[in-house]
């Protein structure tokens, strides 16, 4: 199959809040490098609270995003809550129409998570955030839909556009958030936002497959 | 660790139970559990906010009071409130004059106002904002939008809480509030990190003997990391950045406020204080106003930033007005 039914998509997201989970330490261990160390334990506060409220109900693929997103928007808040809360909710508002979900359509949703964020935020690919992450992986998915490609084949390729975007943040020089203030001391140390967002992306990519 | 703590993922939600009651004569809860508010509003007044992450104390709640800020979103621990706790305090203290809503210049700071003064809009309230950035290790001189705010929000809460409490306009409190920050220069010596309770270990470190000069509320990284000097080299360390960034010059009167960084002996910001005044005194400027104490803090780091603002007769009004709350009460 080339789609998953929104429907169908409650597992999805319970595969990225487990990836956060588990990611806990290692995501606090990368923030602490060029950060102030609280990244893994916000970014677990807020999905645990979601599989919290959640876990035992019934939610589509975007109503599991939106409320994700609306959790970490409303309840988190340091910078991950506006960043992710934004493009969760973006994402989901973009496909709560949708019945089923493939290659295209996960690229629109995903787009308009980006340019949700770029409306708050300023970064560009480039300036060692999640955006090296995010934007890649869109860049995938759309062109996978231009090419006709199976969604799985598109799907892994995100992952590794993702994985590519993330690693590519070790040696810049951040430009935004606490990190920015560093210069070149942040340079040989990946982004903990890029890392977080490329662990989130490979969860949803790898639970979707499992679905088609 | 050696901390007083029960879950350390409570901390914030427990700190504010106890700091609800030891001054429930002068703030309170509001709907919103992460907004603190002042008990009494005067009338018809502009709404001051603010708002941080925890672990700063006094700031921010300890400054909701009487002729200062009415109100404070809380966030975690050196994370910034929500946008819904930002907005909740815009809605709870609005009388319809608009509310100025004075921070300091942190990304997570920055998203969530933006967004909570958006959301605000479309309630029908008017918020206009300040954001502080007095601290001059954090950017070159000319790119000061970069700049962090630190222990100078202090005295920008001063002036545009007296200004609202004096009847002033929005546009007058917002005006008094960015003079007050115009006119404020500030750095900070860290002599020891600090640790988030619920990381458990300090995520950056100062090497026994060393002291960084310049370093950050959260340890941001500051300018030059030397060895640990005498209080009267610290002092000439602070005012030699401080004092040509601005710059202060003979004849000028101003405040200065030395802040503790939170494990800092209040005895030896006093032995600070003593040689910061010597130095500005053989620099021909004149001190209006000194504080002197923990005014805002970095959990248990060790070290002291130094806050000076130029002062003029309008500013000098502003910040000579009594005030109580539990950071600053003054008469």
């Amino acid at each position: 199959m080339s789609t998953f039914r929104n429907s169908e998509g409650k597992p999805i997201l319970l595969a990225m809040v487990k990836a956060i989970q588990e990611n806990k330490d290692y995501l606090a261990e990368v923030d602490g490098l060029i950060g102030d160390g609280d990244h893994g334990m916000n970014m677990n506060k807020g999905f645990t609270v979601f599989e919290k409220r959640f876990g035992d109900k019934e939610f589509s693929f975007t109503e599991g995003l939106d409320e994700l997103g609306n959790i970490l928007f409303s309840e988190i808040g340091g910078s991950m809550g506006p960043i992710y809360g934004t493009i969760l909710m973006d994402m989901a508002s973009e496909g709560e129409e949708l019945e089923v979900i493939g290659t295209a359509e996960l690229g629109q949703m995903l787009a308009a998570g980006l340019s949700g964020l770029q409306e708050i935020v300023e970064a560009q690919v480039g300036d060692k955030t999640l955006v090296d992450t995010l934007s890649p992986a869109v860049d995938t998915l759309r062109a996978g839909a231009e090419a006709g490609k199976d969604f799985q084949e598109v799907l892994e390729e995100m992952k590794k556009a993702a994985a590519e975007g993330r690693d590519s943040t070790k040696d810049m020089v951040a430009k935004f958030g606490r990190s920015s203030r560093l210069g070149e001391r942040s340079r040989g140390v990946l982004d903990a936002g890029a890392t977080s967002c490329c662990i989130i992306l490979t969860a949803m990519a790898d639970s979707i497959i499992s679905l088609l | 660790m050696q901390r007083i703590l029960n879950d350390p993922d409570d901390i914030v939600d427990e700190m504010l139970k106890g700091f609800l009651k030891v001054h429930s004569d002068i703030v309170e809860a509001a709907e919103n559990p992460r907004v603190v508010k002042v008990k009494k509003m005067k009338e018809n007044k502009v709404a001051v906010v603010t708002g941080g992450g925890s672990g700063h104390k006094p700031a921010f709640i300890g400054y909701v009071g009487e002729n200062l800020c009415d109100a404070a979103a809380v966030g975690e621990i050196c994370s910034s409130p929500t946008a819904a706790a930002f907005l909740d305090a815009f809605k709870a203290t609005d009388q319809g004059q608009g509310v100025a809503c004075l921070y300091g210049n942190y990304s997570g700071d920055n998203m969530n106002v933006k967004m909570a003064v958006k959301m605000a809009k479309r309630a029908g309230i008017t918020v206009k904002t300040v954001v502080a950035n007095d601290d001059v290790a954090s950017a070159p001189r000319d790119q000061r939008e970069k700049r962090r705010g630190v222990a100078g929000e202090v005295l920008m809460w001063k002036a545009g809480g007296a200004k609202a409490a004096m009847g002033g306009t929005l546009d007058e409190v917002i005006a008094a509030a960015q003079k007050a920050i115009d006119n404020t220069r500030s750095v900070g010596i860290g002599l020891t990190p600090c640790t988030l309770p619920a990381v458990g270990h300090p995520n950056f470190e100062i090497k026994e003997g060393t002291m960084e000069v310049g370093i950050g509320h959260h340890g941001e990284p500051g300018i030059e990391v030397c060895e640990i000097e005498t209080a009267a080299q610290m002092a000439k360390r602070m005012v030699d950045v401080v004092v040509p960034d601005y710059p202060f010059a003979e004849g000028d009167e101003v405040v200065v406020l030395v802040s503790g960084l939170g494990a800092t002996p209040v005895m030896e910001l006093y032995v600070l204080y003593d040689e910061i005044d010597k130095l500005l005194r053989e620099k021909g400027i004149k001190t209006h106003k000194a504080y002197v104490g923990n005014y805002f803090t970095s959990l248990e780091m060790m070290g002291a930033t130094l806050t000076i603002m130029k002062v003029d007769d309008e500013l000098k009004e502003l910040i000579d007005m009594p005030a109580n709350s539990m950071g600053l009460t003054q008469v």
